[in-house]
């Protein structure tokens, strides 16, 4: 993974040493909050229900042991012993005071780590693939070009004031799982025909209160033209992004109200005079960053691991975890490991204190010091050998973290909601909490299968709720929290918004909704393999309609 | 109004000009973009230097073909929070090669004024009595950037590649000697 | 108008504040002054924005509240949460009182 060099320790201490001269001078009032709030922002620090709210970067999802365990310091002696791990891959912590923010920062700092434009209408953290580097269906490590960006991105002069906050993501697998289409640029790595390496470039995808998918402006742009690329569209989104109404200042509604064509033969002209300059990247500065990425020195293993087939036959348990928790490893005899903070009765996406020295200790003991953190709020340790997968479920159940269910119901994505959150109309965890319970039998979980369940506070939809199988977005009517669902979302290369079932769901009713279309879809499905999404596709919306608000009540299964 | 260039507050030489207002004696005059356009005849051969005040919803490419005509563009920053006036600069000195001064004008902050020389940007009209010693100091907050700009700056890439601070080197920035010379101080 | 407070939140530790009687800001919500009047609002706001002014509190705002027998209660569930000073869940991580230490 990528580690800071000498000029990288340099800026990110200069950062740290002009933050804390802000908040400084914010105390000593000799700046206003206004003058102070776009300073603040753009170090993570937020204002929230209850206190300040610091979201702390971690570049494309990669984190180290070191790391881990430097969150579970901050989270004891700063905080109130436990984070959240976000939809963006960064942490979250719910209880930093301004006046100790810098102090958490030098913290940060000695183990290479920053909140720098994780807030603002800037740049943020560019997000990539969590299993980077280690899927079998890889072309390329996508956070080689992740960090690239990143440095690009972090202070740059021009783009620190844009007409609103601006998400990358990357994705170099063929499939595609970092959510790509739904950012305000997407990058899908491709090979052109003569093999070499390049980007198709998706712009102007986004959720919020006009979800949309975006579309493709620029079918290959070479890897060596990578940033002049995306230096052009930020220029271009610069200048022409609306000021004027917070809600229409993302790139989408800009593409969106220009044409995607005429979008893309503007980028192109701005590209084309800066294309050779600067910017472009030699191959050498690839190759440079692509080091870091190396993978770890695998054992040379067979795949066929007796000790951990004998295993899966012997325990269930074990093997149910296995099915939807593990999953192929590029490298033979290895495999990929989410560990799910998705407990029942748990808050989606958060970790203790504790958990984080576990999972530091458990990502030295077995998978070469280094973590993931998924968009889907999760942990992930990618390098772990089959031989050791029992011992670590072991471990990973003794803390609470080896729920077997990554992928179905219970894998809710839940923003923090009214709970934490200033913007919120209604509450999200109690929510996912809620259905966790209802469908917390494991058996009956792998039953249903791939069902993704999104859940936002509001209409900002930090919970990604537009692009899940069944989404669940709560409001606010005559000072009650109501739940409205959508079906049919996906983040994947299918990408699609979600559509509105019916009128919205009190919070007593929501979770008996939930499993009216739960069971809805296990009548009608063709076969245990038909995933929720197919058969949602196949049927429509319609016998869902029915099933919620016709006159029959839910319809019970035939025969289960 | 005094302006902060090169370090030190220097007295505005300039005037404003709306647009119906005659033409003075002499001087150096500003005038809007529009008026630049509908008078350029006369402002030309009136035998002093011409500066053009930009909004900043006007593209800077409209000047492409008089900008060695002009010794000044006064670009604008009507709230801090509006960062258009940045890329403003950047075209002005990378697109169309503009070697005269570029002043911002409007609300911004200290904590701006580093992205502001890095853009191009060599001059800030700043209200009376406001103190530039945190202008100053804001400007050696950093000694590590990561992108080409404006500016002379050698980014991160090239210094790891083994450029020269001189700016030599496959990465290294477009030198830009009026920003250059501005940023000798 | 109904019953109002006004609440903000400290500056230097981010912490829910209601603003007192006294033209102090306590973290307790029952400690907030209750305003029973325009003028009353308006004077408390003028208040809140001197102390703003001193770095001590950020955002204040008006919140209405609904006095009923002998207790004072937010309105509406944002406030009701935030008079909690914590989330309305439980959850085996961390706590929601304070710090918990190395």
């Amino acid at each position: 993974m990528y580690r800071y060099d000498e000029f990288d320790a340099t800026f990110v201490r200069e950062r740290v040493k002009q933050f804390t001269g802000q908040v400084e001078r914010r105390l000593a009032g000799e700046i206003t909050e206004e003058q102070f709030r776009p300073l603040r922002l753009q170090n993570g620090l937020y204002l929230q229900l209850h206190a300040y709210m610091l979201r702390i970067a971690v570049p494309y999802g990669t984190l180290s042991s070191r790391q881990m365990r430097k969150l579970g310091f901050i989270a004891r002696r700063f905080d109130r012993g436990f984070g959240h791990f976000t939809t963006r891959q960064n942490i979250q912590f719910n209880w930093p005071q301004l006046d100790e923010v810098p102090a958490i920062l030098e913290h940060l700092a000695e183990v290479e780590m920053h909140a720098i434009q994780t807030s603002g209408n800037c740049i943020r953290n560019v997000t990539a693939d969590h299993y980077a580097g280690v899927a079998v269906d890889e072309i390329e490590d996508p956070r080689v070009y992740a960090e690239i960006i990143r440095q690009w991105s972090t202070l740059h002069p021009e783009f620190a004031f844009l007409p609103r906050k601006f998400k990358i993501a990357v994705t170099g697998a063929s499939s595609d799982r970092a959510a790509v289409r739904v950012h305000d640029i997407g990058l899908r790595m491709l090979k052109n025909e003569a093999g070499e390496a390049g980007f198709e470039v998706w712009v102007g995808g986004g959720l919020g209160r006009t979800p949309i998918v975006g579309t493709p402006i620029k079918s290959f742009v070479p890897k060596q033209h990578l940033l002049s690329y995306l230096e052009a569209v930020l220029r271009t989104y610069n200048q022409l992004g609306r000021r004027d109404n917070l809600y229409k200042a993302r790139i989408k509604i800009l593409v969106n109200a220009t044409g995607a064509a005429e979008f893309g033969r503007l980028v192109e002209e701005e590209w084309q005079s800066i294309k050779d300059s600067a910017l472009t990247l030699p191959a050498e500065e690839i190759e440079r960053i692509r080091q870091y990425f190396a993978l770890p020195d695998y054992e040379s293993l067979p795949d066929w691991t007796p000790e951990f087939e004998a295993s899966r036959k012997a325990n269930p348990e074990f093997a149910r975890w296995v099915q939807s928790n593990v999953k192929p490893h590029r490298a033979a005899g290895y495999a990929i490991v989410d560990i799910s903070l998705k407990p029942e009765g748990g808050a989606p996406g958060d970790a203790s204190a504790d958990q984080m020295d576990i999972v530091a200790d458990l990502a030295d003991e077995y998978s070469f010091g280094e973590v993931r953190v998924s968009h889907h709020q999760n942990l992930v340790l990618p390098h772990v050998r089959k031989q050791d997968l029992f011992a670590l479920w072991q471990r990973l159940s003794g803390a609470k973290l080896a729920t077997a269910n990554i992928g179905f119901i219970t894998d809710i994505i839940a923003c923090p909601g009214l709970d934490y959150c200033n913007l919120a109309n209604a509450r999200a965890i109690p929510v996912a909490q809620r259905i966790g319970r209802l469908f917390s039998d494991q058996k009956r979980l792998a039953e249903i299968g791939d069902l993704r369940l999104n859940i936002s506070g509001c209409i900002n939809a930090c919970g990604h709720h537009h692009v899940a199988h069944i989404g669940i977005l709560g409001v606010d009517k005559h000072g009650e929290e109501f739940y409205q669902v959508t079906l049919g979302g996906s983040s994947r290369d299918d990408a699609s918004i979600g559509k509105i079932v019916g009128p919205s769901f009190s919070t007593e009713d929501i979770a008996g909704a939930v499993e009216t279309i739960v069971n809805t879809y296990l009548a009608a499905r063709t076969a245990e393999s038909e995933r929720f999404i197919d058969t949602y596709r196949r049927i429509g919306i319609d016998p869902f309609k029915e099933a919620l608000y016709g006159n029959s009540q839910a319809r019970r299964p035939a025969a289960e | 109004m005094a302006i902060l260039k090169h370090g030190a507050l220097q007295p505005n030489e300039w005037q404003d000009l709306s647009d119906d207002a005659p033409l003075p004696e002499g001087g150096n005059v500003i005038v809007s973009l529009d008026r630049w356009r509908r008078d350029e005849a006369t402002l030309r051969i009136s035998n002093r230097q011409i500066g053009v005040r930009l909004q900043n919803t006007q593209s800077p490419l409209a000047l492409a073909e008089d900008i060695d005509r002009l010794s000044l563009i006064v670009i604008d920053f009507p709230k801090f929070s509006d960062g258009r006036a940045f890329s403003q600069a950047r075209l002005l000195r990378d697109r169309l090669g503009f070697t005269g001064e570029i002043r911002a004008v409007g609300n911004v902050l200290r904590d701006q004024y580093l992205f502001m020389t890095r853009c191009g940007i060599d001059a800030v009209e700043l209200p009376d009595g406001v103190a530039i010693d945190g202008f100053l100091e804001a400007l050696g907050e950093f000694s590590v950037w990561y992108q080409p700009a404006a500016d002379d700056r050698v980014p991160a890439m090239a210094l790891r590649h083994g450029s020269k601070s001189d700016g030599n080197g496959n990465a290294s920035a477009v030198v830009n000697s009026s920003v250059a010379a501005m940023w000798a101080y | 108008m109904s019953t109002q407070m006004v609440t903000a939140n400290r500056l230097t530790d981010g912490m829910v504040v209601y603003l007192t009687e006294g033209n102090d800001w306590a973290t307790q919500f029952t400690a907030g002054a209750v305003l029973a009047d325009k003028t009353g609002a308006e004077a408390a706001m003028a208040e809140a924005d001197r102390a703003a002014g001193q770095q001590k509190i950020i955002g204040p705002y008006l919140i209405d509240v609904l006095v009923e027998g002998g207790s004072v209660k937010p309105t509406s569930t944002r406030e009701r949460i935030r008079a909690d000073r914590k989330p309305t869940i439980t959850a085996d991580v961390g706590s929601w009182t304070g710090r918990i230490g190395d």
